[in-house]
């Protein structure tokens, strides 16, 4: 498999949001608008791609029996640094996303590609996994929030189109979550998956 | 009063899975049949009030203490990897009855994240009806056996929508998981009514 | 397999422990700094700030922090107040000069509903009444209960919140000016 396709794999086919249906929770959570779905999915991407590498270097010497322990540790002290580092140089950022940095700990998609992919291949390889994944989880979890962010408070990253701020609310709050990407589903089925 | 406005609170107006968004991953996987979310519901059920316990005593007693709480994380979540599976081995000892209705959940609950996600709530965030803001132990063990009530309630609730949804004929992109999703979207709607109930 | 998973985690909070003491002091920067920039915020243009210090209204605390000008004169006070809201905890920092005129505020915190509640921090239409909101002048409660605080649309118990914290905040204030009166006697 070229380096290339590595990436390109987790932006479209592998989609984490629209095909793999993984790490929804986050997905729904943050993406109350477009520059808060950015900031989580490159969250994301960093415990993502740092976790990948360490767990392709040290699976060799770690024993099956233990192996998913291992890698929960191992993200966690990925997931307990970025916390230090939002908390010491983007509070605000911090401030917003709450709860769901430290959740990143149980975001399937990062034990998933550390269990499917990292741990049967090189660190190279990995990383790239881990950027093309973290990319599409990005790339879908912007999207979710800019299609909420115009419909709720209409507006495009922060800049206000419709004059005055009343858009429709319920896109905002937690219903509106799921019907954007309900709706975000049925359309990617639509017109990317069948080709 | 207090212990009756968290249960108000947790179970209806910030209903874990439709108004906070967590556990959603086993909410749309294991909701597909009645009898699975119901197992799968009592099985979260179990394990969210017992880490509830565990993680508030560690918090508290140990993590504080040590002023190492940015270990919390970490030390979370290992608690509840233990746990999973201490039940899991106890469970099969003690009742294989309850074994077989819920074995086959419990693996899956470890990275469920309603379960880290109550753990850290409890010990963190101010909680507006409570005096002082920060839940005690029996606030906090009530607090979250009510917010896997509303688990439980949101994923009944959706299983029995969804034996229904399975037999009608949708249109072929909205099949499966999109209209499931759609589905949860006007439930929540529906529960955005309780919202303000309880301030 | 104990000594993999032993030497894991002794590595990892080895790691962490690294990152925590490296981390601390930009943390705490980073508080200081969002501190006093809202001091900055709700208060007329002053020379320096005093450090947190805590006066007793209702029996809670209140933090607060005095300005003084260039001549080592009292600008006014910026004071820390929390009340409930609609989502939870809210907490105001309202800067109020000697002349006990609230001179602006600004929110450290709240869990507001987005788009509702949660533009008590951020629409001019609601923040800019409170630059130089005089007490004796208007009335401190929302429109809809009588008083001169423009609620914000469909978020009335947030905007009460809001004018209890204010409120609550020029309590804060009287007892700080009946201190030092004490003091100076």
């Amino acid at each position: 498999m070229s380096k290339f396709k590595l990436i390109t794999d987790g932006l479209v086919r592998n989609n984490p949001t629209f095909v793999l249906l993984l790490g929804m929770c986050p997905t729904l959570a943050t993406t109350t608008s477009a520059v808060n779905g950015l900031s989580m999915g490159l969250a994301t991407l960093f415990v993502l791609v740092l976790s990948n590498m360490a767990i392709s270097a040290i699976a060799p010497v770690v024993p099956d029996k233990v192996h998913i322990p291992v890698y929960i540790v191992v993200i966690a002290t990925f997931v307990t640094l970025l916390q230090l580092l939002m908390q010491a140089y983007t509070p605000s950022v911090y401030e917003t996303l709450g709860l769901f940095i430290p959740l990143i700990v149980v975001n399937c998609i990062v034990l998933g590609r550390a269990e499917a992919f990292a741990s049967k291949h090189g660190v190279l390889d990995s990383a790239l996994d881990g950027i093309g994944v973290g990319l599409g989880f990005t790339l879908s979890l912007t999207v979710l929030g800019l299609v909420r962010e115009v419909l709720g408070s209409g507006s495009v990253f922060g800049w206000n189109f419709i004059g005055g701020n009343d858009g429709m609310l319920a896109f905002v709050m937690a219903p509106g979550a799921f019907l954007c990407l309900g709706y975000l589903m049925v359309l990617f089925n639509k017109f990317v998956k069948k080709s | 009063m207090e212990y009756f406005l968290i249960i108000i609170s947790a179970i209806f107006v910030n209903n874990i899975v439709l108004a906070q968004f967590l556990g959603i991953c086993p909410f749309l996987g294991v909701s597909g049949k009645l009898s699975t979310a119901t197992g799968m519901s009592m099985a979260v059920c179990f394990v969210i009030t017992l880490a509830t316990l565990v993680t508030y005593l560690i918090n508290n007693y140990l993590l504080v203490p040590f002023g190492i709480t940015y270990l919390q994380t970490i030390a979370f979540i290992l608690v509840i990897a233990a746990l999973v599976q201490m039940v899991e081995i106890v469970l099969k000892k003690v009742s294989p009855s309850l074994y077989q209705a819920l074995g086959i959940f419990l693996p899956l609950i470890t990275t469920n994240c309603a379960v880290l996600g109550v753990a850290i709530n409890v010990v963190t965030k101010e909680f507006a009806f409570v005096p002082g803001g920060m839940l005690n132990l029996a606030q906090a063990l009530v607090y979250a056996f009510a917010t896997s009530l509303g688990y439980g309630l949101a994923m009944v609730i959706f299983a029995g929508i969804r034996e229904h949804l399975a037999l009608m004929d949708v249109p072929k992109a909205f099949k499966g998981v999109p209209i499931a999703i759609i589905s949860v979207g006007i439930l929540a709607l529906a529960f955005m009514g309780f919202s303000g109930m309880v301030k | 397999m104990v000594l993999v998973l032993g030497l894991t985690c002794l590595l990892c909070s080895a790691v962490l422990g690294g990152a925590y003491v490296l981390t601390k002091e930009p943390i705490a920067a980073a508080a200081a700094q969002k501190t006093s920039r809202a001091i900055a915020q709700v208060l007329p243009s002053f020379e320096k700030a005093s450090e947190r210090d805590f006066v007793q209204v209702y029996g809670k605390d209140f933090p607060y922090y005095a300005a003084f000008d260039a001549q080592g004169k009292l600008v006014g006070y910026a004071i820390e107040s929390s009340v409930v809201g609609f989502g939870g905890p809210l907490t105001l920092m309202v800067g109020i000069t000697f002349q006990r005129v609230v001179c602006n505020t600004s929110v450290l915190s709240h869990s507001e509903t987005p788009g509702l509640g949660a533009k008590c921090s951020a629409d001019p239409k609601f923040t800019s009444q409170w630059q130089g909101f005089d007490p004796s002048v208007k009335k401190l409660t929302v429109t809809k209960d009588g008083g001169d605080v423009d609620a914000i649309t469909a978020s009335t118990i947030t905007s009460r919140a809001y004018a209890l914290a204010v409120e609550n905040a020029l309590a804060a204030f009287d007892e700080l000016l009946k201190e030092k009166e004490v003091s100076h006697e």
